[in-house]
């Protein structure tokens, strides 16, 4: 098994990715970094990542996140997370990054960000 | 320190930080410690184990890491050890400070100091660095 798997799917012109795994130094950065880019080039740029299934990150995957969000906000679009479990909550508060991301603990409300 | 003590010499790759933390979860498991104290073990861990493979052995699999773990009824200790060149902790940004906030790297050595109670550093003459982390009961 893949140590971080993402699924995606369409909510109107809203990307979501359901990722579920690791975001750690190795496969599962790249899985995220590969998946990001791609969706750039196919013009994607409105993307919700839902992280409930993520349950352990490390600097290397929250540097990942950072780079995203700077390419997908280069690039003209947005990045925004949804259901961040407690401990990813926790390291994005004593990282200070929770004031950079905007982060949603509810779908509908966080696709109705985007309009 | 007296109690358990554990040696493991790792190669210089990005799998020996996935080796190296499931070691410690195993050593520290059997000490009976709290799932925050093992996430925060474990975190630092990895963080210690990634620079000893990317900075200090640049990844060069002629290199080791040598991990020794140690366990007293007061505390765990880990100490991380590379061949590399050396640095200096204290000249690293505090990635917490504004302009560094939305750097994509920089963030392993405030975890292990966040998650640890004691966190060392000696550059030894000969070469290597060693990094030594205390997590009390």
């Amino acid at each position: 098994m893949a140590e971080l798997n993402i699924n995606e799917r369409q909510a109107g012109d809203v990307t979501v990715l359901d990722m579920s795994g690791k975001i750690t130094i190795g496969e599962g950065s790249v899985a995220l970094r590969t998946a990001i880019r791609r969706l750039l080039e196919e013009g994607k740029k409105r993307i919700l990542l839902n992280l409930a299934g993520v349950g352990y990150i490390d600097s290397s995957g929250i540097g990942e996140l950072v780079s995203s969000y700077t390419a997908i906000g280069k690039d003209g679009g947005q990045l925004k997370l949804l259901n961040l479990t407690q401990k990813l909550q926790d390291l994005l508060t004593i990282t200070k990054l929770l004031t950079v991301f905007d982060v949603y603990d509810s779908e509908a409300e966080a696709l109705n960000s985007f309009k | 320190m007296i109690g358990e003590k554990t040696e493991l010499t790792l190669p210089s790759r990005i799998d020996t930080v996935a080796t190296a933390a499931a070691a410690v979860a195993d050593f520290v498991g059997r000490y009976g410690i709290s799932d925050d104290a093992a996430f925060g073990i474990d975190m630092a861990v990895r963080e210690a184990v990634t620079n000893a493979v990317l900075h200090g052995n640049r990844q060069d699999e002629k290199k080791v890491v040598e991990i020794i773990l140690k366990s007293s009824p007061d505390a765990v200790e880990i100490s991380v050890h590379d061949q590399g060149p050396g640095f200096n902790p204290e000249a690293v940004p505090d990635p917490t400070e504004q302009e560094n906030i939305l750097k994509t790297s920089g963030r392993g050595i405030f975890f292990m100091r966040t998650f640890m109670d004691e966190v060392d550093w000696t550059i030894r003459p000969g070469g290597g660095t060693t990094v030594r982390m205390l997590k009390r009961r």
